[in-house]
């Protein structure tokens, strides 16, 4: 199939963008939509011009890394998936695709599709962990978690931190990105010490990056490629309200005894 | 080259413990005036960085990716092996240790393979602790499932995600030590040479992808937990980024190279029908417990899998497998799919594929039972080829997963230059010639959060501190050498893209040094390799300058380096004449076709050491002995 893409070309972060028009022609429908790219790529550096930055290494739908908005949409049309399992049977001959990078405040432009989600790594050092040192941990069987909690947590935590909820957000909000995560340790036993600590953190510093607030539009639910529930921003706001309660009563002084 | 495996003394089951009594300690103020550089950020980088800063360390971790939670550990999905007979089946230290060394065929080292057998119960205990979330069952407890290679059910899991599951347990381990300061996170850096005077190594140069600025960093010792070498083949189940460049430049700085020829090729992975493929998917091999593999029995059949009646369908591994048939281990079923694709019964557009069929456990289990234990995996076999497994069978072909060769380690996971160390699948040394299945991660958590922050401690403790900074002559010598060797990449000025030149190296690797080798095909490939290395150097083309985001020179980078391992790969293959695990040689084969391993002549661990001047690399041997598991032929008939 032949296909037009109009691909959004930035040279830095301080520089202006702007769409670039390039054709894609012959394109196999069995290939996926990274491997299309490659091929225009491979065209380009051919003609002595610079391939098209963009990001990406499993290319199986796991590791986050890829990050481009298709049409409009982030990772593109096909719900439940990253733009590199992306296949190109999904479109048709003469199709123009527009393909533009993550856009969101939080996330600045590096070059062409390539953005800086530094901020995702920011938030989760702020209490999107357990404290554990190595050869602490008592056995694992020690503490019983009931199925139900092990697998609402496993369900949260298959967050692969792409940041397409935030790209599809109105408001580049990153909260379904921080609920997945204190929803995640948040039905395990061992995410009790800090559960509140980790609310109250991790929303702060998502403030403090600059993501939007919740709306409830949905996209992000919408537009993630783990399909992650909504109902994790309501578990997170949860959360963050008692903990915020919690955090202004006076403190239990522990006795001498 | 001096090869001291420091294998202590004393009875295999008392060697960890003796070695960590008799090891010097650092008090934990002294600690804290040590640095220590992570090279990489997956299981086992991620978990030795987190555990070092832990225990009071100052730790510099590396990664090329914009995270620290992108690294491909991220893409296992079967599960993590542990020695917690949990299910009362039988197993033990003791028998964990025995399945990976004779699954390994006898090539790895029993010490090392002892201990990682010890310490996989706390990995279990670590991850639970950090909050990964495992499979359990309704009474509340871990679950566990049966893997290839062995008789009891000792794979942790979780779902078909058990890689990303830890490591975001150990991206959270480290994401807490970040906060604290004790670890300084380098994202978007690429090591691109190691620092290596007075026969210690004082540090790395690395290069920023995003401002293209390359500096030096010094260090008292430099870890690196870089990966495997899978996409020298080019189409391999890798991640694209995964690269031999850090472990080739240790190599070219003194340190051993061990095994190089030791590849795996697992037989699930969905083959590649189109040339513009850029990288091939390994689906479990769990699938083999209800899929029949088979082909056709005619040679250019051409009708649809389904209108080819059963009396004209060849079960090849049944028929030479009738004990494991379709569950023969993974190198041996491979081998059996490119015989018979070899035969030209191969299926698919290609002609390169087997069938894997479930229409016999459709029929005897019902659609949904196959759906609930594999439905994961049959979305994304039908997201990828398009076709409806529940309809049609599956087609998968053999590709490059995981390389058991690395770097050359002591018991103490130091290379032979003193302060470098080599972890996870950087190194060689547990999995012999060949890896059982849910051992991969198993191996980089045990270096990562239990071997390694011993042990460097014991280097640290008494060589002291390196004491040279990262103005010294020594750094900016290497400096200049990498940053000479960025502009000669630009300024070729050519015509052929490193990509074009990574494919081509990829098929002389494939057609040469893949799952079968002969004697005749390696050494034509070590003529083909130089050329094609040649051809490189006079006609790439690098378009964009080195002071900014630059992906193409990126890839250029990585392609001269693994044009230079490859050829030692073959040479390795061509000097181990027997076969053994997945280095199978045609040579030395049965009348049947299985493999001969000549344990006279070759029971060790071949290390490459390199020589200047594009001399040949000399050939050195660590003997192999076998006191506690005997050395026996493998059977699976």
């Amino acid at each position: 199939m032949n296909l037009t893409l109009k691909v959004w070309r930035q040279q830095g972060p301080s520089t202006p963008g702007r769409f670039e028009t390039y054709e894609a022609k012959g394109v196999s429908e069995h290939i996926s939509f990274l491997e299309m790219l490659d091929g225009v790529n491979e065209r380009l550096l051919g003609e002595g011009k610079e391939p098209i930055a963009f990001e990406h290494d499993c290319r199986e739908g796991i590791c986050g890394t890829c990050s481009m908005v298709i049409n409009g949409e982030p990772h593109g049309p096909v719900k439940g998936t990253t733009a590199c399992q992306l296949h190109m049977r999904m479109f048709s001959d003469g199709n123009v695709i527009t393909i533009e990078p993550w856009r969101a405040r939080a996330f600045p432009i590096i070059k062409d599709l390539v953005v800086d989600r530094s901020a995702f790594d920011r938030i989760i050092q702020k209490g999107g962990f357990i404290s554990a040192n190595a050869g602490s941990a008592p056995d694992g069987n020690a503490v019983p978690i009931p199925k139900p909690d092990a697998d609402a947590a496993f369900e949260a935590a298959a967050c692969i931190g792409c940041g397409a909820c935030v790209a599809a957000c109105p408001n580049g909000s990153a909260m379904l990105f921080v609920g997945a995560k204190v929803s995640h340790l948040g039905h395990l036993p061992q995410g009790q010490p800090e559960r509140d600590l980790r609310a109250l953190g991790m929303v702060q510093q998502a403030d403090a990056e600059l993501f939007g607030n919740c709306t409830n539009h949905y996209e992000c639910g919408e537009h993630c490629p783990k399909e992650i529930d909504v109902k994790v921003i309501a578990e997170m706001n949860r959360d963050f309200v008692r903990a915020a309660i919690r955090a202004e009563e006076p403190k239990q002084v522990a006795g001498s005894g | 080259m001096k090869l001291d495996a420091k294998i202590p003394s004393g009875p295999v089951q008392q060697k960890w413990d003796k070695h960590r009594f008799e090891m010097k300690l650092i008090n934990p103020a002294n600690k804290r005036k040590y640095r220590v550089i992570v090279v990489g950020s997956g299981l086992a980088g991620g978990s030795a960085a987190a555990s070092l800063a832990e225990l009071g360390y100052n730790v510099e971790c590396v990664t090329y990716h914009d995270s620290p939670r992108r690294a491909h550990s991220i893409a296992a999905q079967g599960g993590i092996n542990a020695a917690k007979n949990y299910q009362n089946d039988g197993d033990s230290v003791w028998r964990l240790f025995y399945d990976t060394v004779k699954g390994g065929d006898f090539r790895a080292r029993e010490a090392n393979v002892y201990r990682l057998a010890q310490v996989s119960a706390a990995i279990i205990d670590q991850c639970v602790a950090q909050g990964v979330p495992f499979a359990r069952e309704y009474g509340g407890l871990l679950d566990n499932r049966s893997f290839g290679g062995a008789q009891v059910s000792r794979t942790f899991y979780a779902r078909g995600q058990t890689g990303q599951q830890l490591l975001l347990g150990c991206y959270a381990a480290l994401s807490r030590q970040i906060a604290s300061g004790k670890v300084k996170m380098r994202n978007r850096e690429e090591v691109l040479d190691i620092v290596v005077e007075g026969g210690r190594a004082r540090g790395i140069v690395t290069r920023n992808l995003v401002t293209g600025k390359i500096t030096t960093s010094a260090a008292d010792a430099v870890v690196l937990a870089t990966g495997g070498y899978a996409n020298v083949f080019y189409l391999s189940t890798n991640a694209k980024a995964c690269n031999a460049t850090a472990v080739v430049r240790a190599w070219r700085r003194g340190a051993g190279f061990a095994n190089p020829c030791f590849t795996q090729i697992p037989p699930t992975c969905i083959p590649v029908t189109d040339e513009h493929a850029s990288k091939t998917t390994l689906m479990s091999e769990s699938l083999r417990n209800d899929g029949r593999v088979w082909v056709p029995l005619k040679t250019g059949e051409k009708r649809a899998p389904g209108q080819i009646p059963e009396s004209e369908r060849d079960y090849y591994l049944e028929r030479r497998y009738p004990s494991f048939g379709n569950l023969a281990p993974r190198d041996i079923s491979s081998r059996a799919a490119k015989v018979v694709c070899d035969e030209g019964r191969g299926v698919g557009p290609t002609g390169r594929g087997v069938y894997l069929d479930f229409a016999d456990a459709i029929k005897r289990l019902g659609k949904n039972a196959i759906s609930a234990k594999y439905g994961n995996l049959f979305d994304m076999y039908r997201n990828i080829s398009g076709e409806d497994p529940y309809e049609v069978p599956m087609r998968i072909y053999p590709a490059p997963h995981y390389t058991m060769g690395g770097l050359w380690v002591d018991y103490n996971l130091m290379t032979t230059v003193p302060g470098l160390y080599a972890i996870g699948e950087a190194n060689f040394s547990d999995h012999g010639a060949n890896r059982l299945g849910a051992s991969a991660l198993m191996q980089g958590l045990a270096d990562g959060y239990f071997v390694l922050p011993y042990t460097i401690g014991d280097f640290l403790a008494s060589a002291g501190p390196s004491k040279l900074t990262a103005d010294a002559p020594c750094f900016a010598a290497v400096q200049k050498e990498t940053e000479d060797r960025t502009k000669r990449l630009l300024s070729i000025g050519g015509k052929q893209s490193p990509d074009s030149f990574h494919i081509r190296l990829g098929k002389v690797m494939w057609e040469r040094c893949g799952m079968a080798r002969n004697r005749a095909g390696l050494e034509q490939a070590l003529v083909e390799i130089p050329k094609i290395r040649d051809e490189f150097w006079k006609d790439l083309r690098v378009v964009g300058s080195g002071t900014e985001l630059n992906q193409t020179l990126e890839k250029a980078g990585r392609v001269a380096d693994f044009l230079e391992f490859a050829e030692l790969m073959c040479l390795d293959a061509l000097e181990r004449e027997e076969s053994c695990g997945g280095h199978f040689r045609e040579e030395y084969q049965t009348s049947e076709g299985e493999a001969v391993r000549n344990d006279e002549t070759f029971a060790h661990s071949a290390i490459w050491e390199w020589q200047e001047g594009g001399k040949r690399p000399i050939r050195h041997k660590e003997e192999l002995e076998f006191e506690n598991v005997h050395l026996a032929t493998r059977s699976y008939k």
